[in-house]
């Protein structure tokens, strides 16, 4: 059985000029122990898709389909039981970690309070486990810096603070929204070490929503690559790179500036990401993309075994043709 | 091209003071080194990049440059003059030689005025009796070399995406024809399809008009694809200087070893199999900075030598100079 199963999930946004839709029909699957990539540009809804799956979304967001996690409907529960889910089985953290700790409360008070509320374990407990948590984020001293306030860490360790306390439930899933967005790519590269390691260490399985396809390739099994809230692409991370079947991950791929490699020019994609408000009928992708067929601009392709091992994409255009 | 630099930089120094929680006021501030000794020199046509982690002031070398910042010490030569010895108004002839871009597009456009009239501003500020009708031809002329229709001349910032944002920033750099662009991480906002267009974007640009950039950015990836040399910065010292292909392939200092392994290639088979050299610590605060070598702190390599004497910035090859005392 499969971790999490999303089934035709789409999340829309009422706003005063109309309805957005943000997510459109993604359907994926996740095994436990795997660490999943979602990747996609701003506003190809690679966030929605977790908010809605976790029921975080704003106010004005409704999200529509199916999601298990674990065999069980979690959908639109009601937010108390999310809550429970939420706090014990599906953590999160987020691209800016000081806007998600309290500058106000001792790192020591927001970690053990977690503890406190969701398990009831005594004060002196929490204290005990919460440090040993930061130990295993390796933050130096935790003893004495876990009665430290969160300004007085530097960004990179904020956000091992962040992970410390996600953890501190044991989650089976933690959702990783940019973790790294905001570091400096030496961080960024110990953060990245640090989850792999702490991902076999509990067994966890990972769902990391980045932009950054060199952090994709370094720490993911699975990726799922998204386009004006749709999924285009979903496969093996080896398999993508190494044979990528959407014309749209193609040029993703070769818009990157590679440090091992010497290109004379930057092959780019024409245009600008759609906008949401009106999204296009057929593919998203289509106005952008140079195998568009009449047909791309009418009806939306839906995901189709690109190859063996779980490789789906999603276009009118044959395979063969786009290589 | 012709051989002599058009811009070179000696020594130049930026101290912030800063005074800290608890001081009174008669409490002598205390001096942050933002920059410390830096020198290079770019001929026209060329592309300095300049990179570092956060906080290791390349932002304040490129504002210290066009004298948004004062300079404590040091020499901003441009052309033969050095501007850190000019007044106000003996600068104003040459700060239209020299442009800036910034990181964030919207933010650094005037929302209440509209695309027309931003990009006409710098022409208007410094030739001020120049006709309308050339200041409307010369606005359509630089926003068709940037990739704008000329006919959302009219409209205002918000209603462009980031990526157009960008270009509008770099047509109203381009409009007094400068010799230097300062670009101060100018695709750090975008996305990666757009990055890559406001990239090739700035080349074809820099071919044509033979166009000199400092490039600062933090992306290694995007700064060695553009760039003719590379500096490292790190804490507000140049710990290494080389012509881009050299700093990849054959970094020199400990630090510059770091970064470089650090950043993520997008090949997973390249990736998952690489060596990583991890720098633990955290930046030093650079209001007390290391005695000796700033980075020894972090440093694998480190000995007794490093505490005790500042590393020279001396060269080891042809166009390739370091900082570190067990330089490779």
């Amino acid at each position: 059985m499969s971790l999490i199963d999303v089934k035709n999930l789409k999340v829309e946004f009422k706003t005063a000029d109309g309805i957005v839709s943000a997510v459109n029909n993604v359907n994926f699957s996740m095994d436990e122990g795997k660490i999943l990539a979602i990747v996609g540009e701003s506003g190809s809804g690679k966030s929605q898709t977790v908010f809605g799956m976790t029921g975080l979304l704003d106010h004005n967001g409704s999200a529509t389909g199916s999601v298990k996690f674990e065999g069980e409907e979690i959908l639109n529960l009601s937010n108390q039981k999310l809550n429970q889910i939420r706090a014990e089985k599906i953590a999160m953290i987020f691209q800016d970690p000081m806007t998600s700790l309290n500058p106000y409360v001792r790192v020591s008070e927001q970690m053990t309070e977690v503890l406190i509320h969701h398990q009831g374990v005594s004060k002196s407990d929490a204290l005990k486990q919460s440090i040993s948590m930061l130990d295993a984020v390796r933050i130096p001293d935790a003893s004495n810096r876990i009665r430290m306030y969160p300004h007085e860490f530097s960004g990179g360790m904020r956000q091992r603070v962040m992970i410390a306390m996600s953890l501190l439930c044991r989650p089976k899933l933690l959702i990783a929204d940019e973790p790294t967005t905001a570091l400096d790519v030496t961080v960024q590269a110990q953060i990245m070490r640090l989850l792999a390691d702490l991902q076999k260490d509990f067994g966890m399985s990972i769902i990391l929503i980045t932009h950054d396809l060199g952090v994709v390739a370094g720490s993911s099994d699975d990726m799922l690559v998204m386009y004006g809230g749709e999924i285009m692409e979903i496969g093996k991370t080896e398999n993508i790179y190494a044979s990528p079947t959407h014309p749209y991950t193609q040029g993703l791929m070769s818009a990157v500036p590679r440090l091992d490699d010497s290109e004379e020019r930057l092959v780019t994609i024409p245009g600008n990401p759609p906008n949401m408000m009106k999204a296009p009928e057929g593919c998203p992708f289509a106005p952008r993309c140079r195998h568009s067929i009449d047909k791309c601009n009418s009806e939306s392709p839906i995901l189709v075994k690109a190859s063996n091992d779980d490789h789906f994409r999603a276009c009118h255009v044959s395979k063969e043709k786009i290589l | 091209m012709n051989n002599q630099p058009i811009l070179e930089v000696k020594n130049l120094k930026v101290n912030f003071d800063v005074s800290s929680e608890g001081d009174m006021p008669w409490t002598k501030a205390k001096k942050l080194q933002a920059v410390n000794d830096i020198s290079f020199s770019l001929n026209a046509g060329e592309t300095l990049g300049v990179v570092g982690e956060s906080g290791c002031g390349k932002s304040t070398l490129a504002r210290a440059i066009v004298k948004m910042v004062p300079a404590e010490a040091g020499e901003v030569i441009w052309l033969g003059n050095d501007l850190l010895g000019l007044s106000h108004s003996e600068t104003r002839p040459y700060r239209k030689q020299i442009q800036m871009i910034f990181q964030d597009p919207l933010a650094s456009l005037n929302p209440r005025m509209n695309i027309g009239e931003i990009i006409a501003e710098p022409l208007r500020t410094h030739y001020p009796k120049t006709p309308e009708t050339d200041v409307q031809a010369r606005v359509i002329d630089v926003m068709n070399k940037v990739g704008l229709l000329d006919n959302l001349m009219n409209r205002y910032p918000h209603e462009f995406s980031g990526g157009q944002c960008q270009r509008i920033g770099i047509a109203r750099a381009l409009i007094l024809k400068p010799k230097l662009i300062i670009c101060d991480e100018p695709v750090s906002a975008l996305d990666v399809s757009i990055q890559a267009q406001v990239v090739n974007l700035l080349m074809d640009l820099q071919e044509e008009m033979e166009l000199a950039l400092i490039f600062i950015a933090h992306d290694l990836s995007v700064v060695k694809h553009i760039s003719t040399k590379i500096m490292v910065l790190y804490l507000g010292n140049m710990v290494e200087l080389a012509k881009s292909d050299d700093i990849y392939k054959s970094p020199s200092h400990p630090y510059t070893q770091a970064l470089i392994s650090a950043v993520p290639i997008p090949d997973p088979n390249v990736e998952k199999n690489k060596d990583l050299i991890l720098i633990e610590g955290d930046l030093p605060s650079p209001i007390n900075p290391p005695s000796g070598c700033v980075f020894r702190t972090r440093c694998q390599k480190a000995q007794e030598v490093c505490a005790l004497e500042k590393p020279e910035f001396k060269g080891i090859a042809q166009d390739h100079s370091v900082a570190c005392h067990f330089h490779d």
